[in-house]
């Protein structure tokens, strides 16, 4: 039976023979090998794509490694939209005023500063100086708000220019960018005239749109600008030494920085990037990086590791928005409410996303905004929402009358590429069809996609999330104005589109909160929105390092004023 | 030689621009919007992007003006990396992936005609079964199953060890390079030891092999000259397209692995539906893949004279 | 002299159908012969047991295991198989805003504690400006690492319901006084409890736990329904979701190969063969589809398709790997070819003057079987893979649709907690990996001409 292949086992001086060739062949080849490596390592180091190694945190050099998911796209400060454009450019810029430690405006190149109704004046103090030793003067400010206004820059961000005066004109093009409503009487001095009153302008200035460049330097790097290290120029703490694009950035201290009391850290080294969760995980449990955030896989591990695991609201809202557009089925106002009484978000938050930080959604505005004096939702609390089956099931028989149909065709519910997002539309799915018998399907889709589908209303209900841009109840209060293009399901109602306007021209804090507050009661009665959670961050600190904050708006994380604690445990 | 070189290049540059012309139109077929963003845009902001990036134009006259600028070695200007252009991208990123790429084939080429030709001379026996059990578990794992769990022991062990032996993410040394790469061979390493052992058993049994022995020629020279060099042939047939697709299937070992590939670039472009990046790695790497098939025919010509061409 | 014998009918023809040696075996076909060998090789023929088993695995399953691969059970999420089932039924849940009259001291529950929520009432801690509530699965030790920060609360609430993915077992619960400026002071209170696994009768009467004429009285036991291989992230079966998910995977990691190996066979052959312009014509097609970006393609397909909302988005996958995978394969076999076009017996057959398709037939297809069932069993875990990769990429089948490869992804996640949700699909894939390698070794041997007739 076994002798069918008789070659070998009757010559076996052959094969041992045979055998120390592959033996000695392999020895070469791993030999080869490593000269191979070797040789590689000094040709890529010739073009440049490396990490520089340290630990998560050096004592001796006063450094810190961190980690973060994506390379921000280019750091002009101008077109910068995403988060970690933000996150850098929080560290290497300061604007005229920014943000303390405890949340409160404090000054920042601007010593003093005055709003009123009309007009906005910011005095600048005298030491504050670009990287490059040159004194930040109010011409600064005013080129970089041009720039961004300017029509071919086209700027994503210009709009949260436009309480300037004549501002949303000159980023329209319909008239000359020296119209524009701001003044430097002197080189220390800037005058804004607003277009109308807005109540927290003086908090707008501390978001990067506001940010100033040096109209020398940047003519001088010919569009180039905020493109790598060396064409950039800085006002904040920290300045951008190296930047090898996918790989790393070396941030070092800034000698010329005004404030330099508070900067105890003298280098950031960003390390790594990578989307990977687990693999960030894996680098600080190596003691490569000094922070990173935890899914609720990794909770289990981090237990059991001992780390000292915290917990902050990130400001942003997860929602599931209604295609409102006459011929779908989501227009009708019985089928939103018959989901909106089945659909438990404690079931989301606490059984299917599973992290500390998050808060099943109530409101179109996160807990964290600001009211009149304390916080929003305190003093305006979210209506509170009674599931109810039965009165589900009566809705959904209203709405099958009202739309004459014997079944609710099934509804297209468009989702993200993302895990998290798979996850939660497979809850929704099962939730929608065990409660109500409604058919869901789910329409997954890439970025582009999806925004493609959102904006031409190819959906019926949409996963969708919204971050602030600013501090303030009116970056989530305009969201369903008829007028905004972010409404994409083009919820249109007078009366939503009478108290965005009351909100946005009054200067009254009472009032406007008001309106925030009836906004959010419009809302919740006819669902415009259904608020799924306000995502949170859990996330681990390397114990000997002190003083990270966490921010909802600008720079997060911010390791501004971070410092080393060599006794940390 | 110089003839035949020529042709291959001229056939060569006519494949690319076909390359370039079908990835072109499927992209634009493509719904969705290179400019589009979380936040909604004006109409008056987008026109003003349209017009920076040439997309107001009609889109033969697009393709017209991308013909001429690759043809000038201009692949334009990145969407997502708004101020870098995708030469930049491209010359520093494919080397990193080259690196890589070319690492991981080593160890998979080497390894698998070793342990290919180990298994074929101990047929059926304990290192066979041995080395095909760890094959097949080595083919049975998907890349990222494996790259996280490589990436996992690697932690543990540094742990363990109370000092870092090995990096466990990063680029730029050595050290940096072993584990992805052997990650990243590894499926491949598996194929070519299974090919390899095939054919080599094929080989041995072959007429001329057996010549060889009756002209009592010495064990070594029929391994070597013989056995081995004929039975290396389909394994370098299928390394020119495998090199393509480590080079171009890094994108899981470069995410865990934090490297900075060209591969992870190529992936994030097809999603952010990035035009200028998708068409300039795409012709990149057609180029380069066109080029490796070229040297791969006159490789093959050079080992097996049968081939060889006239 | 010796006389000549030999008469003239000894130079007539023979008659082909006469006997003339005895010949001592029947004549086989190719195929028969192959068909005999593969029979005799136990390896191989173990794995199309294990082949077939795996096809009423994923067919007659099932049937067998009725059991909704959608269902989602969120009181059993990423159950291990053979976990504990019993359940006690209690009241539904109600808001619950603190009890000061709790008896005990210290940090103590408010009721029992089960998995419906935690009620924690603790004495106010002197000089506590806030308070900030943990949990644990390992007792806090000097570190002080308290574990999970549930909430801070203000100075006057002292108290806290957690809801927070409770699962039956024991939690270590610390409360930690907070400063003015938000600092944890030094004291903190803690409790431990374990936790019982509870319904509410309405979700087992909607689980059929419970008949509806049943009465359901609180603190009765029940027996959640069976998982055998445990559950997923949203407390789905496995073993349905497995047999559901072998649809995908199968379908993909056994017709795909198939076709665009067949394809790249003939392909390969036919430019092999034909050689000249037209080998290099084909070749240099070849070259253009292998670089063809295959990802940009696959989206492209998905909107030829026109893959609409809830489809799993399977067909426009097969179709760019067949339309974009098979010029590796066609590279193999030319090679191959051109190697065999040049042997002596090719010749000897052309001058017996054998027509190109019997060449191909009888001669270059069975000599490069060898190469192309290697090709071909590693084709099966490729397509499985790449399925798995777009899974890992978000562009794999659309939920809920599962498929091997994306159970693997969520897997490898909950890798270190719940591994049984990566060990179950890579097991199958690793058997289904295992099975076709086998086959096609024992095919291998046995198609491959040169093996014929050794026994």
């Amino acid at each position: 039976m076994n002798n069918r292949h008789p070659r070998n086992e009757n010559e076996p001086s052959f094969t041992q023979s045979a055998a120390r060739q592959l033996l000695m062949l392999a020895a070469g080849a791993v030999v080869a090998l490593v000269a191979l490596m070797w040789l590689l390592q000094a040709l890529a180091s010739l073009v440049g794509s490396s990490t520089t190694a340290a630990n998560a945190v050096d004592v001796q050099n006063n450094s810190i490694t961190i980690a973060i998911s994506t390379e921000p796209p280019q750091l002009n400060s101008t077109l910068a939209t995403d988060a970690s454009s933000g996150m850098i450019l929080g560290h290497v810029m300061e604007g005229l005023l920014r943000m303390s430690m405890d949340d409160q405006l404090e000054p920042g190149i601007a010593e003093r500063w005055e709003v009123t109704e009309t007009q906005a004046k910011f005095w600048l103090r005298d030491n504050a100086k670009w990287s490059d030793g040159v004194a930040v003067t109010a011409h600064d400010f005013i080129f970089a708000w041009k720039t961004a206004l300017k029509p071919e820059t086209a700027s994503e961000y210009a709009f949260l220019l436009y309480p300037i005066k004549n501002a949303r004109a000159v980023n329209e093009g319909t008239i000359g960018l020296d119209q524009l409503g701001v003044y430097a009487p002197d080189d220390l001095t800037l005058i804004i005239d607003l277009e109308r009153p807005v109540a927290f302008f003086d908090k707008m200035v501390t978001f990067q749109t506001y940010f100033p460049l040096r109209e020398d330097f940047y003519l001088q790097t010919a569009g180039r600008y905020g493109a790598d290290a060396q064409e950039m120029l800085y006002t904040g703490p920290f300045v951008i030494t190296s930047w090898v694009h996918g790989a790393s950035l070396l941030l070092e201290r800034n000698p010329y920085y005004w404030d330099q009391a508070q900067i105890n850290l003298s280098t950031i080294n960003v390390g790594y990037i990578t989307a990977d969760a687990t693999a960030r995980l894996n680098f600080f449990k190596d003691q490569r990086i000094a922070e990173t955030v935890l899914l609720a896989e990794n909770l289990q591990e981090a237990l059991k590791q001992r780390w000292h695991i915290r917990r902050e609201q990130d400001g942003t809202l997860f929602f599931l928005e209604f295609n409102h557009r006459p011929s779908r089925s989501t227009r009708n106002y019985h089928l939103r409410r018959a989901i909106q009484l089945v659909v438990d978000m404690e079931e989301l938050v606490y059984k299917v996303t599973k992290l500390p930080g998050y808060v099943p959604g109530e409101s179109l505005f996160p807990a964290w905004l600001p009211g009149v004096e304390g916080k929003f939702r305190e003093e305006f609390p979210a209506p509170k929402l009674q599931l109810n089956h039965q009165q589900a099931l009566e809705h959904l028989a209203l709405a099958k009358q009202e739309l004459g149909l014997q079944d609710i065709p099934p509804l297209a519910l468009l989702a993200g590429d993302s895990a998290v997002a798979d996850i939660q539309s497979e809850w929704l799915q099962a939730v929608l069809k065990t409660k109500l018998g409604l058919e869901i399907k789910i329409d997954k889709q890439i970025f582009k996609q999806r925004l493609a589908k959102m904006t031409s209303g190819d959906f019926d209900m949409v996963l969708a999330g919204w971050g602030p841009d600013y501090d303030d109840p009116l970056t989530f209060g305009d969201l369903f104005a008829s007028w905004n293009l972010n409404n994409r399901g083009r919820y249109n109602n007078p009366d939503m589109d009478q108290l965005v306007s009351v909100a946005q021209n009054s200067v009254d804090a009472a009032t406007r909160m008001q309106a925030f507050s009836d906004i959010q009661q419009l809302a919740f009665d006819d669902i415009v929105l259904l608020p799924m959670y306000e995502r949170g961050v859990t996330y681990v600190i390397h114990p000997k390092l002190k003083n990270v904050k966490r921010r909802v708006i600008g720079a997060d994380v911010d390791f501004t004023r971070a410092y080393i604690d060599p006794e940390g445990v | 030689m110089t003839r035949y070189i020529l042709k291959r290049l001229l056939q060569g540059i006519l494949t690319v621009w076909f390359i370039a012309t079908a990835t072109f139109f499927a992209m634009h077929a493509v719904p969705g919007d290179p400019l589009s963003g979380d936040k909604a845009m004006t109409e008056r902001i987008r026109a003003n992007l349209e017009a920076k990036y040439g997309l107001d134009k009609p889109l033969m006259t697009q393709y017209g003006i991308y013909l001429k600028n690759i043809a000038q070695g201009d692949f334009g200007i990145s969407f997502t990396q708004e101020n870098r252009k995708v030469n930049d991208i491209i010359r520093e990123h494919f080397p990193v992936s080259a690196t890589l790429g070319i690492l991981a084939i080593l160890f998979a080429g080497v390894g698998g005609i070793l342990w290919g030709a180990l298994t074929a001379l101990y047929r059926n026996r304990l290192p066979d079964t041995i080395i095909m059990f760890l094959v097949i578990l080595g083919i049975s794992v998907p890349s990222f199953v494996v790259a996280a769990l490589g990436q996992l022991s690697m932690v543990n062990l540094n742990t363990f060890a109370g000092f870092s032996i090995l990096p466990i993410g990063g680029w730029g040394t050595i050290w940096h390079m072993i584990v992805p790469s052997m990650v990243l061979g590894l499926s491949t390493m598996a194929y070519l030891t299974r090919l390899m052992r095939s054919s080599m058993l094929e080989i041995i049994n072959s007429d001329f092999v057996r010549t060889a022995k009756a002209k009592g020629l010495p064990a070594t020279r029929i391994f070597s000259q013989h056995q081995l060099r004929n039975a290396i042939l389909p394994v370098i047939t299928v390394l020119g397209p495998s090199i393509a697709a480590i080079t171009t299937g890094g994108f899981v070992v470069e995410i865990i692995f934090a490297i900075p590939g060209l591969g992870r670039y190529f992936v994030e472009a097809v999603q952010q539906l990035d035009y200028t990046v998708i068409m300039g790695t795409t012709v990149f790497y057609g180029a380069f893949l066109v080029f490796m098939v070229i040297l791969v025919d006159i490789l093959y010509g050079y080992v097996d004279p049968r081939v060889r061409v006239s | 002299m010796a006389t000549s014998n030999f008469s003239a009918d000894a130079f007539d023809p023979v008659d082909q159908h006469q006997q003339t040696h005895g010949i001592t075996r029947p004549s086989r076909s190719y195929w028969q012969d192959a068909w005999i060998r593969l029979k005799a090789n136990r390896r191989a023929l173990y794995s199309l047991y294990l082949i077939t088993g795996l096809v009423i695995f994923t067919f007659a399953g099932p049937m067998v295991w009725q059991v909704n691969p959608d269902l989602q059970d969120v009181d059993q999420i990423s159950q291990p198989p053979g976990a504990d089932r019993t359940v006690t039924l209690v009241e539904p849940f109600q808001p619950w805003y603190g009890n000061p009259a709790t008896p005990g001291e210290g940090l103590r529950f408010a009721g029992p504690a089960t998995t419906q929520g935690v009620q924690l009432q603790w004495d106010p801690i002197p000089g506590a400006s806030g308070y900030r509530i943990y949990r644990n699965i390992y007792p806090v030790g000097a570190e002080k690492a308290y574990g999970l920060p549930l909430k801070e609360n203000r100075a006057d609430q002292t108290y806290f319901q957690d809801r927070l993915d409770l699962k039956p077992q024991t939690y270590f619960y610390s409360v930690v006084a907070l400063n003015v400026a938000g600092e944890e002071l030094p004291n903190a209170l803690s409790l431990a409890g374990q936790l019982t696994r509870v319904i509410t009768a309405n979700e087992a009467r909607r689980r059929n736990l419970l008949l509806p004429d049943e009465p359901a009285i609180s603190g009765d036991t029940l027996t959640l329904a069976l998982h055998p291989l445990g559950t997923d992230y949203l407390g789905r079966d496995m073993l349905s979701r497995l047999m559901h998910g072998a649809r995908v995977s199968l379908f993909i990691g056994f017709f795909a190969p198939i076709l665009f190996v067949l394809f790249g066979v003939a392909y390969g052959s036919a430019a092999g063969f034909m050689g000249g312009v037209s080998d290099q014509v084909l070749m240099r097609f070849a070259d253009f589809v292998v670089a063809l970006p295959f990802l940009l393609f696959m989206i492209l397909f998905k909107v030829i398709f026109a893959v609409g909302p809830g489809e799993s988005g399977i067909a426009p996958m097969l179709v760019a790997m067949v339309l974009l995978l098979w010029p590796a394969t066609a590279r193999l076999v030319r090679g191959q070819v051109l190697q065999i076009r040049e042997e002596g017996y090719i010749d000897a057959s052309r001058l017996l003057g054998a027509k190109t398709h019997y060449l191909i037939m009888r001669h270059m297809i069975p000599n490069t079987m060898g190469v192309i069932l290697v090709t071909l069993t590693f084709a099966v875990p490729s397509a499985i893979f790449t399925e798995a990769f777009l899974s890992f990429i978000g562009m794999g089948v659309a939920p809920p649709t599962p498929s091997w490869g994306s159970m693997c992804n969520e897997g490898i996640k909950t890798m270190l907690t719940t591994p049984h949700e990566l060990f179950f699909p890579a097991l199958f894939i690793s058997a289904t990996v295992l099975a076709f390698n086998l086959l096609g070794d024992g095919l291998r041997d046995a198609l491959d001409a040169r093996m014929r007739n050794r026994d």
